[in-house]
């Protein structure tokens, strides 16, 4: 494997948040075109190890690299490169949010453009060129001029994935990227996050839809209480599970869906 | 009635200075308190000191009392100001600490998904404060800067004190020339009310425009 094919390499991250330790020295090498898929109980760590990679959260040891360029976590806090370093690598690593998080004074098409134009730069006529691209890869052509408080939870999400992709980013990071959706609403965003995995799209997606995750991951990572306990290909992690602590963990979630009190269960 | 009649021509113009003190220090203040609120919610612990006690001596002492030492005081210190500038100066200073608590609670209102939506993307902190978090913010605090404004329109009848020949003074020596204090103080108070509530009217149509895309 050479440094090309890696698209994000986080080594020994640890994370407080008070007395609370929520990851517990976790490595994770996520390679070029690769979907991982994280799951694991709530409470577990995966929406923090997720926000670490792209530096909301600022780990308290450990580093990251991103195409080649490392943050570590050591350092000091507030310089001007390292500030200058993580918006580098938050610009290579979109990040799709559970709530959504669209702009609510733009509309879909200025949500989308965004950053191209004032992150990235591009000229304005070009930034809308893409944006408009992007709007139909989703399907939401029609809803270029509509304000988020007129799209359904879907359609949000939806804007929220093109205006992810219109950074261009190495890899997007969902965090449970349907689990503020009712249920008839899911199925779209997992195609459109399905989509993007056929076309070679670098994902990262922490999710409790295991139908989905057997059906796009290359690599499922199962964390629980801060560490990454299990790296498995889809196949072998959900027909076979080596550890007790992942089988009762499936059986939980196939039972009645996503189970936010499974900590007790252990 | 004709005394009083032949005082409309004062009274317009010490309702235009009234106006003119009214919009001028609103203004000001609006940009000034920007930059107090930015102070404030700013992680250098100095700049925050300083607009927490600028905020707490200017919201916690009578404006009477801060138009009379900007007035009268000043010049104690060799600033000599004339009494339309000095008033300004004075509302100015005053209102920028009530509205930079308006747009604190604004920015503090917005969502912190917001900001990490904006941070995820690479956007710098001030880009992030233009483009994401100050449209929101604004709206958010839009009812609480209306009223300021329209509390600011009213206290411009202090600057009568300091030889401003506004809307109240003017009622005052009307009053005082004609005898005719009854009249001259419910003109006044209804111009004040006048003023106020085209810029109630502002406000109802700001909210509604600004309130259109979360609709």
């Amino acid at each position: 494997m050479t440094s090309d094919d890696v698209a994000i390499h986080a080594q020994g991250l640890h994370k407080s948040f008070g007395d609370l330790e929520v990851l517990k020295s976790v490595d994770l090498t996520v390679r070029t075109g690769e979907v991982v898929v994280i799951m694991g109980p709530s409470g577990a760590g995966k929406t923090t190890l997720l926000r670490c990679l792209n530096l909301l959260e600022e780990p308290d040891a450990g580093s990251i690299t991103v195409r080649g360029r490392t943050v570590n976590c050591a350092g000091p806090r507030h310089s001007r490169n390292r500030r200058r370093l993580i918006r580098d690598i938050r610009v290579r690593t979109a990040m799709v949010f559970q709530q959504f998080n669209l702009f609510p004074h733009m509309t879909a098409l200025q949500n989308v453009i965004e950053g191209p134009i004032h992150v990235r730069r591009l000229p304005r006529p070009y930034a809308i060129e893409v944006g408009e691209r992007l709007l139909a890869r989703v399907g939401l052509t029609d809803k270029r001029d509509e304000h988020p408080a007129r799209l359904s939870g879907g359609q949000k999400q939806r804007v929220a994935i093109a205006r992810a992709l219109a950074m261009e980013p190495e890899v997007i990071l969902f965090d449970e990227p349907t689990s503020a959706l009712d249920p008839e609403l899911r199925a779209e965003v997992l195609q459109a996050i399905k989509n993007l995995a056929a076309h070679g799209m670098t994902m990262v997606i922490v999710t409790h839809e295991i139908a989905f995750a057997r059906e796009v991951a290359d690599r499922v990572v199962f964390m629980d209480k801060g560490y990454i306990l299990e790296e498995q290909s889809p196949s072998v992690f959900f027909s076979n599970p080596a550890n007790t602590r992942i089988r009762s963990f499936l059986r939980l979630m196939s039972d009645s869906g996503p189970h936010p009190e499974l900590e007790e269960a252990s | 009635m004709d005394l009083l009649a032949q005082s409309v021509p004062i009274l317009l113009k010490g309702m235009a200075i009234t106006i003119f003190l009214g919009v001028t220090s609103f203004v000001l203040g609006f940009w000034l308190g920007g930059l107090i609120a930015l102070a404030r919610i700013s992680r250098f612990a100095l700049l925050k000191a300083l607009a927490i006690v600028y905020v707490s001596v200017f919201r916690g002492t009578p404006l009477l009392i801060q138009i009379m030492l900007v007035y009268f005081g000043l010049p104690q210190l060799g600033i000599q100001l004339s009494p339309v500038p000095s008033a300004i100066l004075t509302f100015t200073l005053y209102s920028a600490a009530y509205l930079s608590e308006n747009f604190r609670g604004g920015i503090l209102a917005v969502e912190k998904g917001q900001w990490e939506a904006a941070g995820s993307m690479g956007m710098t902190y001030s880009r992030t404060l233009r483009r994401v978090v100050f449209p929101q913010a604004l709206r958010i605090a839009t009812p609480a800067i209306g009223n300021r404004f329209i509390a600011l329109m009213k206290d411009t009848s202090l600057a009568s004190v300091v030889t401003v020949v506004e809307l109240t003074r003017v009622a005052e020596s009307v009053g005082s020339s004609t005898f005719r204090y009854v009249e001259a103080f419910v003109v006044a108070g209804a111009v004040y009310w006048l003023i106020n509530s085209v810029l109630s009217v502002g406000q109802e149509l700001l909210e509604r425009r600004m309130g259109r895309a979360y609709a």
